[in-house]
């Protein structure tokens, strides 16, 4: 992945110190292996476990009968998935508002970072900073803040009242428009990001180039400086969509109660009707929708490294 | 190219308008909790009421406590693991299987956080049922804050040590140091700023995390955003505000603590440079 740089480490610098390379690679490696691909495959086991008849517990996958081994799986949870049309609704609802989510942060956040990267140097640090400031403080009181400019006595509707524009109030909370309304909040930051970082960087000589061979401005926008950017827009839409399919916070607090999300219906699954195995499967379904999207992803985050080093 | 008029007009109007969406909520947030009404979002004038009752609040005060201590845990670990894997990572290129720990590393940060609170509360409930500990609780919330805060911190200390001069260790090495000591002496002092921005960047991941948390915590380890949740889920509380107004001025305050003293490290810098050229021209 990493082209090798010109200043290498000689090569016994492994045999060296196979201690330190042993711990820096090892405990690492040792915790990921036992906090994360461990718990992934015991949800892909129990996804196609059966329930034991005691209705606590599951059937072992693989039991010996009579001198033969013998391995279960239980597709049915998988079946009932896809041809249930509430579940095909529920993924098709969620990968739809993360669609209509990253789009609008596009829409937003690429003139957004456009103007910051072009705004004066001395200015875009404070500029920079004013972008991130929300993103550290609390993610859940910054969606909850909705909350109380959405509701029907919330702050818009007083004003839409006040100005007589309307004479009772708007329903704005627990519909698409709030929960729309507080993904792209949340997630316009991450779309912002790693736009301005490309933007920031691009050859103005190059626009200069385009104009002085006569063309328009919004030609130059169209024909280089967003071909040029491709990168950023890729990475930033990535940074959206992906955390949006799967979430839980927003659609809880801003959404309606007949919202299809999945993230909901796996929490439901699980600590409402206690279906560990529908949950199970339900994970692994949504697992694999953003695997495609996430592989894409780090194979430009690679292709970036690559080109960053030297 | 001179940007028209026109265009500098739609920009600062584009940007002030993108501004005021970022912090209406927050800025709502601040003035309510100083409002002295039981309808929060109806102006009832000023009041610290709500200020003074946060004190008496015992379910918030406690759930903070807790919070907290989680959080210095989880971000400490989460820097440490995430310093290690970013120098496997960055350092030893070609090693067997590297291909999968590096995605192991990234899969959490993209990673639905449904998913991975799902996936590690029902290996505890595994080990559980074999060796009948841990409870869930603390140390289990812990765990999964410390997996998602490595993946972030692995990023941050990564593209630091990415863009580090590495002549200055080869020198430290040609010269005769340990490696250990090279690594105190000259890798460390060089990182030092991305392993704290590492560890503020995971501190507030674990101070905020809702979905994680409510897998892995057990009866009576609330922590503080499992308690705002569950009264924010049930409408506007003007308690939540008060703790959002704090957050906001606890944040403010921080990040402008730290962006002065990294001017500072930064003014600090250029003089000694300054310096060591004067000797050696002189």
């Amino acid at each position: 992945m990493q082209a090798p740089s010109s200043h290498a480490s000689p090569p016994d610098q492994g045999r060296r110190q196979p201690w330190g390379r042993w711990s820096l690679i090892g405990i690492p490696y040792l915790w990921l292996v036992v906090f994360f691909m461990l718990p992934c495959l015991i949800v892909f086991k129990i996804s196609m476990s059966e329930l034991a008849d005691s209705g606590i517990g599951f059937l072992d996958m693989v039991s010996l009968q009579d001198g033969v081994w013998q391995l279960r799986l239980k597709f049915s949870n998988y079946t009932f998935l896809l041809t249930d049309s509430l579940y095909l609704l529920t993924y098709l609802s969620s990968i739809g508002y993360a669609l209509l989510t990253t789009c609008i942060c596009l829409l937003l956040g690429y003139p957004f970072a456009y103007f910051l990267a072009r705004s004066s140097a001395s200015l875009r640090p404070l500029l920079m900073m004013l972008v991130m400031l929300p993103f550290w403080t609390s993610f859940l009181l910054r969606i909850y803040a909705w909350a109380g400019l959405l509701d029907n006595n919330g702050l818009i509707n007083q004003l839409l009242m006040s100005f007589g524009l309307v004479t009772e109030p708007v329903l704005m909370m627990h519909t698409p428009f709030s929960l729309e309304i507080g993904m792209v909040y949340v997630y316009l930051p991450f779309m912002v990001l790693p736009l301005y970082a490309n933007l920031v960087k691009m050859d103005l000589r190059l626009l200069e180039a385009a104009a002085d061979l006569g063309a328009k401005p919004w030609t130059i926008f169209r024909r280089v400086t967003i071909p040029l950017s491709t990168n950023g827009i890729l990475a930033g839409s990535m940074l959206v969509f992906i955390p949006c399919v799967g979430e839980y916070v927003i659609p809880a607090l801003l959404g309606g109660a007949d919202t299809l999300n999945i993230g909901r219906v796996l929490w439901d699954e699980f600590f409402n009707n206690n279906d560990w195995a529908m949950a199970s499967s339900v994970a692994i379904v949504m697992m694999l929708l953003i695997l495609g999207p996430m592989t894409w992803f780090n194979r430009i985050q690679a292709n970036e490294h690559t080109k960053a080093s030297p | 190219m001179k940007p028209s008029l026109w265009g500098k007009r739609l920009s600062i109007t584009w940007m002030l308008a993108i501004y005021f969406f970022l912090y209406l909520p927050i800025a709502t947030l601040v003035a309510y909790s100083f409002n002295d009404s039981k309808m929060v979002t109806l102006w009832g004038g000023f009041t610290w009421r709500w200020y003074a009752e946060l004190w008496n609040d015992r379910d918030i005060m406690e759930a903070f406590k807790l919070s907290l201590q989680i959080a210095l845990i989880s971000a400490t670990l989460s820097v440490v693991l995430g310093t290690l894997a970013a120098l496997a990572l960055v350092r030893y290129p070609l090693f067997q299987g590297r291909a999968l720990f590096s995605s192991m590393v990234n899969a959490p940060l993209v990673m639905p956080d449904v998913i991975v609170g799902l996936s590690l509360l029902l290996m505890l409930v595994a080990i559980q049922k074999t060796f009948g500990v841990p409870e869930r609780g603390m140390m289990t919330i812990i765990m999964g804050h410390s997996l998602l805060g490595m993946a972030y911190a692995t990023v941050v200390v990564r593209s630091r040590l990415l863009e580090m001069d590495k002549s200055l260790e080869e020198a430290a090495l040609d010269l005769g140091a340990k490696p250990l000591r090279v690594f105190r002496r000259i890798t460390l002092p060089i990182i030092a700023q991305a392993l704290l921005s590492a560890w503020l960047l995971t501190f507030t991941i674990s101070l905020d995390d809702v979905v994680i948390t409510a897998f892995l915590s057990g009866p009576g380890s609330n922590t503080l955003p499992i308690v705002i949740f569950s009264r924010a889920k049930l409408g506007l509380n003007p308690m939540v505000n008060v703790v959002a107004t704090l957050t906001v001025v606890v944040v403010g305050g921080a990040l402008l603590l730290s962006s002065l003293w990294m001017a500072r490290q930064e003014r600090q810098r250029a003089r000694d440079m300054a310096l060591a050229w004067k000797l050696e021209t002189t």
